[in-house]
């Protein structure tokens, strides 16, 4: 790998990075190897009032490298799962989550694929999608863009969508926001009248076509599609010296 | 003070068929194995089993002693998804209460306090409503009429918790980093039994680490169970981390039921002696 060209993971990281930019003094929840490095990079360069964890219970004062086990130096605060879930009732909080598979609208599911009362595949269970999207601003990771996974229904609704909040009324639905969807083909987000999935940037080398064949349902692709920001050299040294073992890399299909 | 130390068998002689358990922890992280382990050998079957779920539920679903699992997820950590639980669910030989991680605490809290039902956003729009037809809302009484999720007090008969120490009267230490769920699994319980890798005298324990991991007191046990190597094979820091090796052996079994015979005949249908004995060797 290079220490000066980006690659697509690195490109990713950096549109990960920007989920989390102007979110300021919050709790920055990542769950992946892509976002969490991704989280980091914010941390340490434009988000530094970021707090983040270990992934555990220790929250750290400084963007630490994928992998490394934190010193007490590093340590500026104590996150246990009780607290976690304070946090996140409270609002202060952004997560970035996989999805198994998302929606137009985006529902996410880490549940089960096929019928829940009797499914194919058990997968994660519902975890805290429900309370997280419906409490604070979530962004979701898809690291194999295709039409498994960007479907038009989801099996077992875990993370709630516009479609889904807007139902709600406004009280249930006011703390609700899909972010940004990262995958390895592009970014996307759900600013359009109806909130359906909007593309917003493809990722360099990645055709208009390849993200319609893949995606499952109609995306709102608007005129002019930007090409998702390349990390600089400057960067590309951050994401080498964050991910030295070179997980992300790993995680992204190519 | 009662002397309320006992051993594995006799606290889950307190269970029989069909009863709710409560067993503390979270995935693969300080669970009371000792008393899983007791609990296959009692044979104790229909059980329902609350939990932050890990290698607790997958043990009691591969032995068929579970009848429902309660639970926001079910993962042994390191492998993300508990092969046991998956197998269980996916030839549907096991019912479901599948919850948000948040309304799983607030279904303990409920309980805990005597309440009915504490309210929640959490679950709002998602299909946790749909595939748990009992759960209901509620409309809250004051002017702003919010439609909140109303999570049912998860009333449990017998709580199992594991502590890093305790005294032989039950109050109970904590010494890892995440203190869990383990007080309020005990105050949501008729019952409850805590198992500890040593029993010590009360000093220790206030010597032994800052007051704040005397997690549980002694109101809220019925016995306490000296079991070193007790959580094994999840982790129970700082006494011992996750036998990684011994789970990916646990995991594998859940494809082969040669293997998974051959398992239970060595780590499970033995005394707690002998399977520390067995893993040890």
């Amino acid at each position: 790998m290079s220490n000066t060209e980006a690659t697509r993971a690195d490109v990713c990281a950096l549109a990960v990075a920007e989920c989390f930019r102007d979110d300021g003094e919050i709790m920055a929840s990542a769950m992946g190897a892509t976002p969490i490095l991704g989280a980091r990079l914010a941390k340490r360069t434009f988000e530094p009032d970021l707090l983040m964890t270990d992934g555990f219970n220790l929250i750290l004062r400084r963007a630490l490298p994928l992998g490394a086990k934190p010193s007490d130096d590093d340590i500026e605060g104590w996150m246990p799962f009780g607290a976690v879930f304070d946090t996140l009732w409270w609002g202060r909080r952004h997560v970035m989550m996989g999805a198994s598979q998302i929606d137009q609208f985006g529902n996410q599911n880490i549940a089960c694929i096929g019928p829940w009362e009797n499914p194919k595949a058990q997968l994660l269970g519902v975890r805290g999608a429900p309370g997280n999207t419906i409490n604070h601003v979530t962004s979701y990771w898809v690291p194999n863009h295709n039409a498994r996974a960007l479907v038009a229904k989801v099996d077992m609704v875990s993370g709630v969508g516009y479609d889904r909040a807007a139902a709600l009324g406004p009280e249930g639905s006011r703390f609700h926001e899909i972010r940004r969807v990262v995958t390895n083909l592009g970014v996307f987000d759900f600013n359009t009248p109806d909130h359906r999935m909007r593309l917003v940037s493809l990722h360099p080398g990645v055709e208009l076509q390849q993200v319609i064949d893949n995606t499952g349902f109609e995306l709102v692709i608007p005129d002019g599609v930007d090409t998702t920001p390349v990390p600089t050299p400057e960067v590309i040294g951050v994401l080498r010296e964050l991910d030295p073992q070179g997980y992300a890399q790993k995680e992204v299909v190519v | 003070m009662n002397d309320k130390r006992m051993t594995a068998d006799e606290a889950v002689a307190e269970v029989t068929d069909g009863m709710t358990i409560g067993i503390g922890g979270w995935g693969s992280r300080r669970k009371p194995m000792a008393f899983i382990r007791a609990l296959v050998r009692k044979g104790v079957k229909d059980l329902t089993v609350v939990s932050y779920g890990g290698p607790d539920i997958g043990i009691l679903c591969a032995t068929g002693q579970l009848k429902k699992a309660v639970y926001g997820f079910v993962s042994l950590d390191s492998i993300a998804l508990e092969p046991h639980f998956r197998k269980a669910r996916q030839n549907a030989t096991i019912e479901a209460v599948e919850l948000d991680e948040g309304m799983f605490l607030l279904g303990l809290r409920a309980a805990a306090q005597r309440l009915p039902f504490l309210p929640t956003r959490a679950g709002l729009g998602s299909d946790v409503l749909k595939i748990n037809p009992h759960l209901r809302t509620v409309k809250s009484p004051y002017g702003d009429g919010e439609e909140l999720v109303a999570v049912p007090a998860s009333n449990v008969d017998v709580a199992f918790i594991h502590m890093n120490r305790a005294d032989a009267s039950g109050n109970g230490q904590a010494l890892g980093r995440d203190p869990y769920f383990d007080n309020l699994f005990c105050m949501a319980a008729k019952k409850a039994f805590m198992s500890c890798e040593k029993i010590v005298p009360t000093e220790e324990l206030v010597s032994g680490g800052p007051l704040q991991s005397l997690l549980i007191n002694r109101m809220m046990v019925s016995g306490v169970v000296e079991a070193p190597g007790g959580a094994h094979f999840t982790e129970c820091p700082p006494d011992y981390a996750r036998d990684e090796k011994f789970q990916r052996e646990y995991a594998a079994t859940a494809k082969d039921e040669d293997a998974w015979k051959a398992f239970r005949a060595k780590y499970l249908d033995v005394s707690e002696a002998d399977y520390q004995k067995a893993v040890a060797s």
